[in-house]
């Protein structure tokens, strides 16, 4: 299983901050992506979004990283503190 | 399982802090250090023409203190640092409030200078932080800003 968490405006347009899923067919970061956007036009819409950021186990990554069970994967929007 | 002390540079606190407290733990039985820099970053009473009224700053718990802890590294393999302190509030803070504090000490100022920038620069383009503003005309999260990446680029 990937273990995926989501934050900040993401979490809120998603109504969702975290889910558990399958590591069947999903080998990288883009894969992962693609699943999720697949589940309904909402989310499509959001994982469209290229400026969203994302990260394997605590840190940040690009669409090519490798994922594998256990994982936990991120996703958020840019970062905005300070 | 991580302890309070996996990282005693870095603090994520809902608690406001005391600059004068945190002046004085970097200088406590620091002979050898002759500069002390410190930033601390507040909330504004106005942004981009709207009243703010107060910030509601969320995190990403672990990997908040894995890329601060990563920044600090960095800022030690490229300057002769003694003591770091990175603290960073968060939940619904107001206008005035202090929101964020790096504290860097060395020998010699100019380290202590560019390492302070150079935290805060990458703090604000790789830290997993988000502000959602609260104003006058409601609440929206903010975005990101190019210029901080190209600040943070410049190093």
């Amino acid at each position: 299983m990937i273990k995926v968490v989501f934050f900040a405006a993401l979490r809120e347009q998603l109504d969702c901050s975290e889910l558990s899923l399958s590591s069947e067919g999903i080998a990288t970061i883009a894969d992962l992506k693609a699943q999720l956007a697949n589940k309904n036009e909402q989310w499509q819409q959001v994982f469209a979004n290229g400026a969203l950021l994302s990260a394997v186990n605590h840190d940040m990554v690009t669409s090519e990283q490798p994922i594998k069970s256990g994982d936990e994967v991120a996703f958020f929007p840019p970062v905005t503190g300070g | 399982m991580m302890t309070e002390n996996t990282y005693p540079e870095i603090s994520i606190q809902t608690a406001d802090f005391s600059l004068a407290d945190e002046v004085a733990l970097l200088e406590q039985d620091n002979a050898i250090d002759g500069a002390v820099v410190t930033f601390t970053g507040r909330v504004r009473n106005k942004n981009e023409g709207k009243d703010v009224t107060s910030l509601t700053l969320e995190h990403y718990p672990g990997m908040t203190e894995k890329s601060l802890a990563k920044i600090i590294c960095q800022a030690k393999e490229r300057w002769r640092l003694g003591r770091v302190k990175v603290i960073h509030r968060v939940g619904e803070l107001f206008i005035g409030d202090q929101i964020v504090f790096v504290g860097v000490t060395s020998k010699h100022r100019q380290d202590a200078f560019a390492a302070n920038e150079f935290i805060m620069d990458y703090l604000k383009v790789q830290a997993p932080f988000w502000k959602k503003e609260n104003t006058n005309q409601g609440e929206h999260w903010l975005d990101a800003k190019s210029s901080d990446e190209h600040k943070a680029a410049k190093w």
